[in-house]
């Protein structure tokens, strides 16, 4: 579903700030893979889903999602294929637009938008629905600001939106790390249930060892702008925290050290 | 100073409130939806103005002196998105620089002459500041129709869709939103609504100057920023889209019967554009100081210390 080959991408090129943050960086998703991408600080992570979602045109690679060639698509046309969740949850929704709004901006996805009302009568009650099954009563509040919702509020509803439409990739870029404990928890089983329900293919950027073992049944790690772990199947069931710390040293030849958050439990 | 001389004058002073209230409207698109501080609008405005005189001295009907009006502000409009998408320049300097543009191009409109006579003696205008109460209605229809246009639009898709850029352009990106297509919609319509204010006030008062788009701008912000302060004490959280769009043209309104006091108190003419600061300020800061009052670090002072001491 997902092919990405050979990405490479170099900030600030010729300056003293100069940056490689991916250097060659591979991944090929099937249908219905859920993968979740672990690595220390700077490892290239978000750069990763960044050049999935074409936020910049990457130096080197291809990427095709479906078969489709998109490494030449700017970022809103790229959209069409892809459902996206952002670190920081005021990124995912419009504020100064109501819930129903916001959700039918997500419906409309990769679709002409034209002179037909923004949103529709049958649109709204389609939507309550599926507010209801969040759980969070925010069914009842279709009218209200965005703005007005909690961080977690926010995660949950940019996560429904990215479904609306199904997605080829989803890419859920540290989603839950703004979050406290307790929300983070409820928003990853949302997230679950989706990909779940939908059958969708993810990509999810978590520092959580914890969560990147617990879900989905595909994992890489990224060091330096390189994938330089992957684990599926049976072997990313049986994984436990001290089998990724001892792969990393094993294929790193460093100690993961540089990032304490990554072993919180 | 007599009172009458006051009433006398206020159908046209509130007509003159009507038209730069829509004016506002137009601002209102980029300032308020769009987040894009557009200074074309000195520009636009005046443009309407030219083309609607020219159009009328060349012997044309007032209905074709306001669409050729829109369609030259909504090219300028265009020029100033151009500008700021396709080039890369920033907003205000975007608008900045096709407001200057416009002076020449205006004079260019205007053959060369700084002012444009059209009386309404010689020309058959849409409205003329000689029948104050019949230009009043005119302009409240033509007020309520563009309001409900607006009303309709961005309560689209692609209405929706401008907003969204405006309120935020990242997430817009990613619900596969041309951002850049919607900020040069948006200043188009933006424009194009100025200038068809600047053409009802060229017919309203008999003529078109190259300079009567200076300070426009400022008189458009006014008008909203005052509207947005009365229509917040009146009708608080129950305010819609609809009803915010009603009271910027109700801000232009009220702004023109506060300088036809002060006029009216003789002030001279030339402090104006400093009485418009000022008022603008005062609006600015009304929010902003009401919101200290509410919260201020020595109520809460004086709270703990009341409770602890």
């Amino acid at each position: 579903m997902l092919n990405a080959t050979n990405i490479r991408k170099t900030f600030n090129p010729g300056t003293i700030n100069e940056k490689v943050a991916l250097d060659g960086a591979s991944l090929h998703l099937e249908e219905g893979e859920f993968c979740t991408v672990i690595g220390g600080n700077g490892a290239g992570k978000s750069t990763f889903l960044n050049a999935v979602a074409g936020v910049w045109p990457v130096d080197d690679g291809s990427i095709t999602i479906d078969g489709i060639d998109v490494t030449g698509l700017p970022e809103y046309k790229r959209a069409k294929y892809l459902g996206r969740v952002f670190q920081d949850p005021m990124t995912g929704t419009a504020a100064n637009m109501q819930i129903d709004e916001n959700m039918a901006l997500a419906f409309r996805r990769g679709q002409f938008r034209g002179l037909g009302w923004g949103v529709t009568r049958s649109e709204r009650a389609q939507y309550h629905e599926m507010l209801k099954e969040l759980g969070l009563g925010l069914e009842d509040r279709l009218t209200a600001k965005v703005g007005l919702l909690s961080g977690g509020q926010r995660q949950a509803l940019t996560l429904l939106m990215a479904t609306l439409q199904k997605p080829k990739v989803l890419l859920l870029d540290e989603h839950t790390a703004a979050l406290d404990p307790k929300t983070a928890a409820k928003v990853l089983e949302i997230t679950d249930m989706l990909i779940k329900e939908h059958g969708l293919t993810a990509m999810m950027v978590t520092h959580n060892m914890r969560d990147a073992i617990r879900y989905g049944n595909r994992l890489i790690m990224m060091n330096e702008g390189k994938v330089i772990l992957n684990i599926s199947g049976e072997e990313k069931q049986k994984l436990t925290i001290e089998d990724l710390l001892h792969k990393f040293e094993e294929v790193s030849g460093t100690e993961f050290t540089n990032d304490t958050e990554i072993l919180s439990k | 100073m007599d009172i009458g001389t006051l009433i006398s004058g206020m159908p046209g002073t509130v007509a003159q409130g009507v038209i730069y209230g829509i004016m506002a409207l137009g601002i209102f698109i980029t300032f308020k939806l769009l987040n894009f501080a557009d200074l074309s609008v000195d520009g636009s405005f005046a443009t309407g103005g030219a083309v609607a005189a020219m159009t009328i001295i060349t012997g044309h009907e007032w209905y074709l002196a306001l669409v050729l009006a829109f369609v030259a502000g909504a090219l300028a409009g265009l020029l100033t998105g151009i500008l700021n998408t396709l080039l890369g320049i920033p907003d205000i300097l975007a608008g900045i620089l096709t407001q200057l543009a416009l002076y020449s191009i205006n004079l260019r409109i205007t053959l060369n002459q700084p002012n444009t006579p059209i009386s309404v003696d010689k020309y058959n205008l849409a409205i003329s500041l000689r029948y104050k109460t019949d230009a009043l209605i005119t302009v409240l229809v033509f007020a309520a129709v563009i309001i409900a246009i607006m009303y309709w639009f961005f309560g689209t898709e692609l209405g929706s869709a401008i907003r969204a850029t405006g309120t935020n352009p990242a997430m817009s990106k990613a619900q596969g939103i041309n951002v850049n297509r919607m900020k040069v919609l948006g200043l188009v319509i933006s424009n194009a609504i100025v200038a068809l204010a600047g053409a009802l006030i060229a017919q309203f008062s008999g003529n078109a100057d190259v300079n009567m788009g200076r300070g426009a701008i400022v008189i458009g912000l006014a008008a909203i920023i005052i509207g947005e302060v009365f229509c917040n004490a009146i009708f608080r959280k129950r305010k819609t889209f609809s009803v915010s769009l009603a009271f910027v043209v109700v801000g232009g309104i009220l702004y023109y019967i506060f300088i036809a006091i002060v006029l009216w108190a003789k002030m001279p003419a030339n402090d104006m554009k400093l009485f418009t600061a000022f008022i603008v300020a005062v609006f600015l800061a009304v929010p902003h100081i009401k919101a200290q009052m509410n919260s201020s670090y020595r109520k809460a002072a004086r709270r703990g210390g009341n409770g602890n001491a």
